[in-house]
């Protein structure tokens, strides 16, 4: 019986050990990888909705550029007018809706992934295949993704879409800044096919500066928000409008980034293991003392 | 008087008219699966952009954890503070457990995209991800579990080894290589008993914060930062219900007595547990204020009303009563409530409370995603009867015996 518990101890102090150097070898790991400095020359979209003509082009640049079926050029502008709500899907990484419905008149927005600040799907995803590289884009690694869909769970603006229909390798899709024009000094082919300029591509900083130059210079026309500028903790993709975008285009968000609360709980319960180690060794301590106190009483 | 228990193998015959309905419900489940793994996700499930988790995520796996969670708090009982009455329901619970967590990964396996890709999170990590969390927590709780029930393996075949034809002239080495093992799982279990507590309760809670991120998109009556600690105490408080559950019904299935002092002792410990995760959700509520938005009567508010009336109130008061306690219709009535309150609070938490900006009509499952689920649960039941044919799990009273034959359970200390 006691060289049972010699036993015991000696086992619990190995993994006693064993724990403290997992402890010591991997905090690195979990750090919080969203907390690393943002590029200050990480770039962003300026996307004026007043200027916009809901012409489509930018839609069939992207799915020209993404290897997506496109079709005839011509007929994008009149998908605007189906009186729908569009959304990006597996098919068409942005799209053009009417800001209203159901009027014909009213101004056009661009949709696509916001490429977040602190992207929610990042610091979801379970194998980490979403980054914020860099210059700003989200990307996703085809690589790692196992396919689980807690990105699009996690996304504040339901951006992300699946290829559900295919048994195998289906995709998780967005848009991704066009990541392979950009490093090639390219711009972002929504970006460059827009006859009327629409949209401005740039350094984020300096972005959110034009967009406020232009509602100093005309407040009439303008609704006095750069959306994107703080919401759930900014975006890469800035949003000027006539009227207010939010609860008519976007959900209503605060302006704290969207991973925030979950890491935090996240990396509260597993600060440095602390908390499953000392579970553990209370655990431990529990079960020898209820052991001895029932020889003690029992006697066998 | 004093019963001594012994686990020993059933004996009585596999097929039932019951077991054939289940394992046509199996069938029918792993027909929708084939179509699957052929056709795609979308093929057998209404999933979409708007809904991309439903009750694969919410009730194989989220609903499946929790009611697995038997194992855990039974060991903790039972191993940890030594409370040697409970080890007859030790076993049932352990096997439970390893078949409700081997079938939570079968739920994670089908659901995800690129299947072939689910060993990635072992080397792949993101320590930011609520759900890498859960799945490495998981994962290792499963070869925790395997771990677990080796000894019932060695006890079953040693001195028992007989194999077939040719290979009979290896009896003696095998037999000796499982007393080996035996004799080494016996002296190391304890780490493992430890270990699968220690995982139990961070995946539970884990479990809970894999909504949070979901923000403004999940339902206020469900999104509160505390969803990690609700997760682990509904855990904690459906545990013993499911183990009195599946005993009594064991018992009526192989024609046993059931053991219902033990099942009656055992009880007395689920209205505290209730008690506690319910003071915590109403106390939620109440520092929310969330309690505003059951002025509006729609399905969402029904459901939640569901959820805590009958599957935690009334099953509380019910546990409270001790004529309930000490019958067995109360004891089975009230603890299925405890298990359909939890299985609610998941499905309400993953599915009821989602709610994406852009949706333009309602995630409902659909007929395969419902086929796969039930078909998985009375596979689960089939595999459950065949392993307590074939190993002595189900403890049933000795006659004539001795203190020194009384029942002895490997695992733990001695």
């Amino acid at each position: 019986m006691s060289q049972n518990r010699r036993e015991f101890l000696k086992t619990f102090a190995a993994i006693g050990a064993t724990a403290a150097t997992l402890t010591a070898v991997t905090p690195k790991v979990t750090k919080g990888k969203s907390t690393r400095p943002l590029s200050p020359n990480r770039k962003g979209v300026l996307v004026d909705t007043t200027v916009c003509i809901g012409c489509g082009k930018c839609e069939w640049a992207c799915k020209t550029a993404h290897d997506i079926e496109p079709g005839s050029i011509n007929d994008y502008n009149t998908k605007l007018t189906d009186n729908s709500q569009r959304r990006p899907s597996e098919n068409a990484l942005t799209v053009v809706n009417q800001i209203d419905i159901s009027n014909a008149n009213s101004g056009k927005i661009k949709l696509q992934c916001m490429h977040c600040e602190h992207p929610a799907c990042e610091s979801a995803c379970i194998v980490g295949a979403i980054t914020k590289q860099e210059n700003g884009a989200v990307t996703w690694d085809t690589d790692k993704c196992i396919g689980c869909r807690y990105c699009m769970v996690a996304c504040p603006f339901q951006i992300p879409a699946f290829e559900y229909h295919k048994a195998l390798d289906p995709k998780i899709v967005k848009c991704d800044f066009c990541i392979n024009r950009t490093t090639e000094g390219k711009l972002p082919a929504c970006v460059e096919i827009c006859p009327v300029g629409t949209l401005t591509y740039g350094t984020r900083d300096e972005l959110v500066i034009e967009a406020k130059r232009r509602i100093g210079k005309d407040p009439d026309k303008y609704f006095n928000q750069v959306f994107g500028e703080y919401e759930v903790g900014g975006t890469s993709w800035l949003y000027l409008a006539d009227k207010n975008l939010v609860d008519g285009v976007f959900p209503k968000l605060g302006t704290n980034p969207a991973p925030g609360v979950s890491e935090s709980i996240q990396h509260g319960l597993f600060a440095y293991f602390v908390p499953p180690v000392a579970l553990y060794a209370l655990l431990g301590g529990v079960m020898w003392l209820s052991k001895n106190k029932e020889k003690n009483e029992g006697g066998h | 008087m004093e019963h001594k228990f012994k686990p020993e193998q059933m004996t009585k015959k596999y097929f039932t008219p019951w077991v054939i309905v289940l394992a046509a419900i199996a069938l029918n489940g792993l027909a929708f699966l084939a179509m699957r793994f052929f056709f795609g996700i979308g093929s057998v499930t209404n999933l979409n952009n708007q809904f991309p988790w439903g009750i694969w995520i919410g009730l194989d796996v989220g609903a499946g954890v929790a009611l697995a969670a038997g194992g855990f708090t039974t060991a903790a009982l039972g191993h940890i503070m030594h409370r040697d009455k409970y080890e007859v329901i030790i076993r049932p619970a352990l096997l439970t457990a390893m078949l409700g967590y081997t079938f939570v990964a079968m739920g994670v396996f089908v659901d995800i995209g690129r299947w072939y890709y689910i060993w990635h999170p072992l080397i792949m990590w993101n320590g930011n991800s609520a759900l890498f969390e859960v799945g490495i927590c998981v994962m290792i709780y499963v070869s925790v579990l395997y771990i677990e029930f080796l000894p019932i393996v060695t006890e079953r075949f040693i001195g028992r080894v007989n194999l077939p034809g040719f290979l009979n002239r290896f009896n003696l080495l095998v037999d000796g290589l499982l007393r080996k093992l035996d004799r080494g799982l016996d002296k190391t279990m304890f780490i493992f008993i430890i270990a699968g507590v220690v995982l139990s309760c961070l995946h539970q809670s884990s479990l809970g914060t894999l909504m949070i991120i979901a923000g403004p998109k999940m339902h206020p009556l469900w999104q509160t930062p505390v969803l990690p600690l609700l997760f682990l105490l509904s855990a904690f408080s459906v545990g013993f219900p499911m183990v009195i559950m599946e005993s009594i019904t064991a018992s009526k299935s192989f024609g046993l007595k059931p053991e219902t002092d033990v099942l009656s002792s055992l009880s007395k410990f689920v209205a505290p547990l209730l008690g506690i995760y319910l003071a915590f959700k109403i106390g939620d509520m109440f520092i929310r204020e969330t309690f505003v938005y059951l002025a509006e009567f729609n399905s969402t508010t029904i459901l939640f009303g569901i959820e805590l009336v009958v599957g935690v109130i009334i099953p509380l008061r019910m546990f409270l009563s001790e004529e309930v306690r000490n019958s067995v219709p109360g004891l089975y009535i009230a603890s299925m409530l405890v298990i359909f309150g939890v299985v609610m609070n998941r499905f309400n938490n993953f599915v009821t409370a989602y709610n994406p900006p852009y949706a333009t009509e309602s995630y409902f499952p659909s007929i395969g995603e419902i086929s796969v689920t039930l078909g998985f649960v009375a596979l689960e039941i089939l595999i459950y009867r065949l392993f307590v044919k074939i190993f002595p799990i189900i403890s049933v009273p000795l006659k004539n015996v001795g203190l020194k034959a009384k029942y002895a359970i490997r695992g733990g200390l001695k």
